[in-house]
């Protein structure tokens, strides 16, 4: 990828990552986390990773965040703006947020497979696949029990709103 | 030394054919072609309504004493000029009390669907180039990743206009749009199943050697194999084409914009050019919606008869005029491909049209329930379908 890309999409992703927590309006953060979920997927691209990028922006930005406005527009949540800092909630916040990068920060550094860049996937002598065929063979021969278990949560998931939202009808 | 070596290493020219082909594709095929779309709308639905429609554009010399108008095109074709000469010269109003930037971000992003058209395949090849912005492998996903976006522009119009009518076009539309997304995305599994790659191109290319998918009659579609597979992808292409007219917010699904009940929708408090813009996104994502439809199931730029850019056609075919297709240059013949191309987008513009002044509104309710009730049950059941005839037709 090109450095220049590279920096250019990573200091968009974290500004506009900021600017989810930063912002007081609920709909401002919302669509400053759109744009960020755009660069992350440029990103991708830059990675040859085209599939993964296609998904963030077909799961991420064209649903999970529709869904978000959608409701933060119907709700009008007027009191968000108004709202007072708790300084105790963001002394916590912030405490568990630099644990986490301490943390992250340690592993990475200890692990010697740290400091080199990832290995390519490697295709057999004149054999050709799609990205796509990549990731589902993948799938369903490495990580089949992964994906039956992810399957089953999203169905209890699917499962437990349905139950929820049936109750508040009554 | 060091600027030298980055400037080499740009492929800039790369960059510049795929900049050629977006400004030819956009500026000279697709925006034009929506005003004609747009004039080709009202002329249909006056012939349907037996009516004349604009059938005369000009400037009104009679007023200042000449015997004759003087007409700019022949019959009213110049009217999609004077239409946007309207628009721009009209008054760009912005009422108080919408929220500015996200009023101003709405129309802007209105214009979303043209970045879809970088993945379709709207040809075959010219001097050896794919006509084809990114040729890429996940042509399918990136298309649905960007016409997922596309509800932002509507949404937000709702939201920023501070108005209970466009508020309630907005949520309309965004409840619609996720309902039909589901179902068109399914709906295009069966095609992905049987070809085995997203690549747009090389679906067109497959279809162009075997036979259209709704039209197997050459190459391997001349096969009991692929007729048996009509039935599956019969289903996929009514529900996919139900699911296009949903979400480009045609009638009968134009809820979001119905005049009965909320005044024009979501973009009640546009005027001017901010207004022209939602109407340009509209026909737009239409035609992009055509050429989809095109591009799956009509076997995007092949005629049968018309070879590709470089001269070669389907064997059976080529066989029997590859004589005629060695007199021209295979220029010509990517120039038929592309002008086949967009043709198959025009009519398929022409049937929404006629659809639009021939079906009645559906009431919102229904809307959803067909969604989320029968379409996408259907489209999931056409999947385990599909399943079912590949394994049938693989074990013989």
């Amino acid at each position: 990828m090109n450095p220049i890309l590279f920096w250019l999409f990573s200091i968009l992703m974290l500004g506009f990552g900021i600017s989810v927590v930063a912002n007081r309006n609920p709909v401002a953060s919302a669509l400053s986390l759109v744009v960020s979920f755009f660069c992350l997927a440029a990103l991708y691209v830059g990675l040859d990773a085209y599939v993964l990028a296609s998904i963030q922006v077909v799961v991420y930005a064209g649903a999970v965040m529709v869904l978000f406005l959608f409701i933060i527009m119907l709700l009008d949540l007027k009191a968000e703006v108004r709202r007072k800092f708790n300084r105790l909630a963001i002394g916590g916040g912030a405490v568990v947020a630099i644990g986490f990068a301490a943390q992250l920060l340690g592993v990475l550094g200890s692990h010697p497979r740290g400091d080199q860049p990832f290995p390519a996937l490697k295709l057999a002598e004149g054999e050709t696949l799609s990205d796509l065929q990549k990731v589902g063979e993948t799938l369903f021969s490495q990580h089949t029990l992964p994906f039956q278990v992810i399957g089953v949560l999203i169905l209890v998931a699917t499962i437990g709103v349905i139950v929820i939202s049936k109750r508040e009808l009554k | 030394m060091m600027t030298l070596a980055f400037f080499n290493s740009i492929p800039w020219e790369m960059i510049l054919w795929a900049a050629g082909k977006a400004i030819f594709v956009i500026f000279l095929v697709v925006l034009p072609l929506v005003s004609y779309t747009v004039y080709a709308e009202r002329r249909v639905s006056a012939a349907i309504q037996d009516r004349v429609g604009p059938n005369r554009t000009g400037f009104p010399t009679t007023l200042l004493g000449f015997k004759k108008d003087l007409q700019l095109f022949l019959g009213g074709l110049g009217q999609p000029i004077a239409d946007a000469v309207k628009f721009i010269l009209k008054e760009d109003f912005t009422p108080g009390g919408v929220k500015q930037f996200y009023f101003w971000l709405a129309p802007c992003l209105a214009m979303l669907p043209l970045v879809s058209l970088a993945f379709i395949p709207f040809g075959s090849s010219l001097f050896g180039e794919k006509m084809v912005i990114a040729d890429v492998n996940v042509g399918v996903l990136g298309i649905f990743a960007v016409t997922g976006c596309s509800v932002y522009a509507i949404v937000l119009a709702g939201w920023a206009s501070n108005s209970k009518y466009p508020f309630l076009g907005g949520i309309r539309s965004s409840s619609q749009m996720i309902a039909y997304e589901l179902s068109m995305g399914l709906s295009i599994i069966p095609i992905l199943m049987l070809f085995g790659s997203m690549n747009l191109s090389d679906l067109v290319q497959y279809q162009a050697d075997n036979g259209w998918l709704l039209l197997p009659l050459w190459g391997k579609g001349w096969s009991w194999e692929r007729w048996l597979m009509l039935v599956p992808l019969g289903i996929s292409f009514i529900i996919f084409m139900i699911s296009v007219f949903a979400e480009t917010n045609r009638l009968p699904f134009d809820m979001p914009e119905s005049e009965t009940e909320l005044v024009a929708g979501y973009h009640t408090e546009y005027s001017s050019m901010k207004f022209a813009l939602f109407f340009l996104g509209e026909y737009a994502a239409m035609i992009v919606g055509s050429a989809l439809m095109v591009v799956f199931f009509f076997g995007g730029w092949s005629l049968p008869f018309i070879p590709d850019g470089n001269g070669n056609a389907a064997p059976l075919f080529q066989s029997i005029f590859g004589g005629i297709y060695a007199l021209l240059p295979n220029w010509v013949w990517g120039l038929a491909n592309i002008t086949v191309f967009f043709g198959k987008v025009a009519l398929i513009l022409i049937f929404f049209i006629w659809v639009r002044w021939t079906l009645p509104r559906f009431r919102f309710d229904q809307l959803i329930k067909l969604g989320w009730l029968y379409l996408f049950e259907i489209a999931l059941a056409n999947i385990f379908l599909t399943a079912a005839v590949l394994a049938f037709t693989n074990s013989k």
